[in-house]
């Protein structure tokens, strides 16, 4: 099977700091991969540059047997990459409706707009909702329809930047239900500093540190890694931030 | 922004506005006549304002170039090249949208502070330009265009632009045209997508919306209804000069808009309306009106940044589109 | 008279314009730079500046020397006070928001001219020249006032360049230049400094303008053009940055001189305007500026 996505070398210095350091990373179709490493590590500079919301000082990205490294980031969503803002960036004055539709609206064929919106909140419980203003939504709620947007935008990767932040353990149990079911129809990968959510989804794990890739493999052989521990679970075991 | 339920409601408004400027057409005094035409030429020069301004949250400080584009591009080829009144209209609609299109891939390559500076030096560019070629713009003093050039023949029929009641339902039929158009746009995809830019441009790039062309056409549809009103300015009231390109008559639709509310539809009207009779009643007493106009803009920017309608749209009526 | 000193004419003509560019333009680029605000109603201040040395010089009796040394006092310090009162009574509360401030100085602008307009008149009146030496150079003579305006601007200009660079005020308002937030919280009173540097600003203008106005009338309308040349300046000297404005208001200064002898004023203003357009669509940071952090 060929990945779907590859980085080769992939680079990305800001002034003097390397903030991600020739990273050769692959991910296979249907994944739930997981990227976890200390703060600064590198891991949202890493999926920017994945995403094309910053371009890299070297290397190539292959998504889908396609060189997107000098592709916009606007086509690469129409690819099927998606990517959920790591601090909520919902439109706060647009209804949690118009926030779906935006999303769904460019890609949408044959099917009508209102059904594929009520569709998308009704996979993340928000379709009673669906007339609030999206910035006077719960905080919850709000990382949900960050969600909604990103699966009506019917990705093939849907990459998810710390979504669980600041969600509440029953809102984490639903969370997790949710992006195992995305995972049957999309290939997915998470930042995440939950241990516990990691854990419950990921097929596979990536940590990385200081820019680079520091280990890479199933959940149990990350747990077990001496090395992994050292760097990151040992010190300060973040269990809630 | 709105709910689906409130849809039927906003066309019924409009269909009422729209039938009660007809109705006014035919019981207005002269003057007031007179007035309301003018009015609703200069409506459509604030709604093409708002499409930009309102919905995709560009403040341009030289939208006077694209009315200028529309008013020299019907005027100097009704008098230089000996054009019809529908021919010299279609010439100022086209000058308007091809100029949007130049000013916009420039233009849009900056943004905020950038993005105002450099459309206002644009439009003085335009108005400079006028000047400059005063041999056949006359510059400062104008062109007239001939009554005899401004109405259409239809068979044995002569319709005058220069008639008062034949101009009021021309200027009324531009009026409801844009405003169903506006209607339009802000209820489409494309007016969703412009006021998720205007709220967060980053987070729509990563919906897959190509930003800039999405910018760009919100550039030209507001250059092209501009120019519409600059046209029908020239072929209704017949005068041509340079005044209307000096940045006066940027800021102007700028503070009707402000006015009335930005992003909505009939804000811009309502903006413009009451500007025209405060200014007009203004004269009456005191040459200083642009004091009134100065302050309003100050007054408005600090305690009614929404304008009427967009107030009342919070405060009230949800649905208002 | 031969090219030489026709074009020594020329080149003269065009230092005093940059002389009075310079000031006024320095005034806009300090107000942007520390405020991150574009002020329109600058050329405002400017006439004020002009219309106020008028009034004052009309009103003290004696040799024309003493009311120009008054007006080149006060009308500084009244149009610093004007600027002062606007800062706090719509700036302020507007939060410095940038395009909201566009607006409401648009506003400004035509409150001030239409009040010049309405207490001054449309009359354009001189004020006469506190002494009237002429150089007499083998060519020509020159008048001696306007050798003394570039005297002056440079004698200010470095003053301005003392206070910016080697003084606690000129810290400060640097450090607020750079990071106002982070000054906030070091305890720099930023809401002081604004107030301060936007009167410093109109103040500016306003001795540009005090010292024009023997050479060029007062007029209600004075103002469009210093406004259009500081943007022009300050755009091709990049934003807030000292150097770049004195270095671009000798280019525009030296230059409009030279090119209205060889094109009609308007094809110049035209050819200025349009370059600049393209500086800020292509070069955002200006030509002497570099790239913000």
């Amino acid at each position: 099977m060929t990945p779907l996505l590859t980085t080769h070398g992939l680079s990305r210095d800001f002034g003097g700091l390397k903030a991600v350091d020739s990273v050769d990373f692959s991910l296979m179709p249907g994944e739930i991969r997981a990227i976890i490493g200390p703060n600064g590590a590198g891991k949202t500079t890493f999926v920017s540059l994945v995403c094309g919301r910053i371009l890299p000082s070297a290397g190539r990205i292959v998504f889908d047997g396609r060189d997107i490294t000098d592709m916009p980031a606007h086509k690469r969503v129409r690819l099927g990459i998606a990517y959920t803002f790591q601090i909520t960036s919902v439109f706060a004055r647009l209804s949690a409706y118009d926030n779906v539709a935006l999303a769904f609206q460019r890609a949408q064929s044959g099917r009508s707009v209102h059904d594929g919106v009520m569709e998308a909140l009704d996979r993340t419980g928000l379709a009673d909702r669906a007339k609030e203003t999206a910035g006077a939504m719960a905080y919850g709620h709000q990382r949900l329809l960050e969600v909604a947007m990103g699966l009506a935008l019917k990705p093939r990767l849907l990459i998810l930047d710390e979504p669980t932040q600041g969600l509440s353990d029953g809102e984490i149990a639903g969370f997790i239900a949710l992006v195992r079911e995305i995972g049957r129809d999309a290939t997915v990968l998470l930042i995440e500093h939950n241990m516990h959510v990691v854990m419950e989804l990921a097929q596979r794990i990536t940590v990385m540190e200081a820019g680079r890739i520091l280990a890479e493999g199933a959940p149990q052989e990350i747990r077990d890694n001496v090395a992994v521990q050292e760097a990151y679970l040992g010190g300060t075991v973040e269990a809630a931030s | 922004m709105k709910s689906d339920t409130g849809c039927g409601k906003a066309i019924a408004l409009h269909l009422v506005v729209i039938a009660g400027l007809f109705g006014l057409g035919f019981v207005l005094p002269e003057y007031h006549h007179g007035v309301l035409a003018r009015v609703m030429v200069l409506a459509v020069f604030s709604m093409g304002y708002n499409v930009l301004f309102g919905y995709a949250g560009l403040l341009s400080l030289g939208h006077a170039m694209f009315f200028a584009a529309g008013l020299y591009g019907a005027g100097l080829s009704m008098i230089h090249l000996g054009w019809s009144a529908p021919a010299g209209f279609a010439a100022g609609v086209i000058a308007g949208a091809v100029l949007a299109l130049g000013v916009g891939v420039l233009a849009l390559r900056t943004t905020g502070v950038a993005f105002m500076i450099v459309t206002m030096m644009f439009s003085q560019v335009f108005y400079l330009l006028t000047l400059y070629f005063s041999v056949w713009t006359r510059g400062d003093e104008g062109l007239v265009i001939p009554q005899a050039r401004r109405g259409l023949d239809l068979g044995a029929m002569r319709l005058d632009f220069t008639d008062p009641m034949t101009r009021y339902m021309l200027a009324l039929g531009l009026f409801a045209i844009v405003l169903l158009l506006t209607l339009g746009v802000a209820r489409s995809g494309f007016g969703r997508v412009l006021v998720a830019i205007r709220e967060n441009e980053e987070r729509t790039k990563m919906l897959g919306y190509d930003t800039f062309a999405n910018k760009l056409s919100a550039v030209v549809v507001s250059g092209t209804f501009c120019a519409a009103a600059g046209a029908a300015y020239a072929l209704l009231f017949g005068y041509v000069g340079s005044t209307f390109a000096s940045v006066q008559y940027s800021i102007f639709p700028l503070l009707w808009v402000l006015l009335g509310g930005a992003a909505t539809t009939l804000g811009p009207f309502l903006g413009t309306l009451f500007m025209y009779y405060v200014v007009d009643i203004a004269s009456g007493y005191t040459s200083a009106y642009m004091l009134i106009v100065g302050l309003l803009l100050i007054l408005l920017i600090l305690y009614f940044p929404k304008g009427v309608l967009g107030t009342v749209r919070e405060r009230w009526l949800r649905w208002l589109p | 008279m031969s090219f030489g000193p026709h074009l020594l004419l020329a080149v003269l003509e065009g230092l005093v314009t940059s002389a009075v560019l310079a000031l006024t333009a320095l005034g806009l680029s300090l107000v942007f730079g520390v405020m991150r605000v574009v002020n329109v109603a600058h050329g405002e201040f400017f006439m004020l500046g002009a219309v106020l040395a008028w009034a004052i010089s009309s009103m003290v009796p004696g040799h024309p020397s003493l009311g120009f040394l008054m007006a080149l006092l006060l009308s500084p310090l009244i149009v610093g006070s004007v600027a002062l009162l606007a800062e706090r009574l719509v700036l302020r509360r507007l939060d410095y928001n940038p395009e909201a401030t566009i607006v409401a100085t648009i506003g400004l602008l035509y409150v001030i001219q239409q009040l010049a307009l309405t207490f001054y008149g449309p009359e354009a009146r001189a004020v006469p020249a506190p002494f009237n030496f002429r150089l007499q150079l083998p060519w020509f003579g020159y008048s001696g006032y306007k050798l003394s305006i570039i005297a002056a601007s440079v004698v200010l200009m470095l003053a301005t360049w003392f206070v910016l660079t080697r003084t606690r005020i000129g810290l400060v308002m640097r450090a607020t230049q750079y990071d106002s937030e982070t000054a906030q919280a070091f305890g720099i009173p930023v809401d002081r400094v604004y107030a301060g540097v936007f009167a410093l600003g109109a103040m500016l203008a306003a001795v540009a303008a005090v010292l024009i106005v023997p050479i060029q009338q007062a007029h209600y309308l004075m103002g469009l053009d210093p406004l259009l040349l500081s943007f022009i300046v300050v755009i091709i000297g990049g934003l807030g940055s000292l150097r770049g404005t004195v270095i671009a208001a000798l280019i525009i200064g030296v230059s409009d001189g030279v090119i209205s002898v060889f094109f009609s004023p308007t094809l110049a203003k035209i050819i200025a305007t349009s370059a600049v357009a393209m500086v800020l669509v292509f070069r955002p940071q200006g030509l002497f500026g570099t790239t913000p952090r």
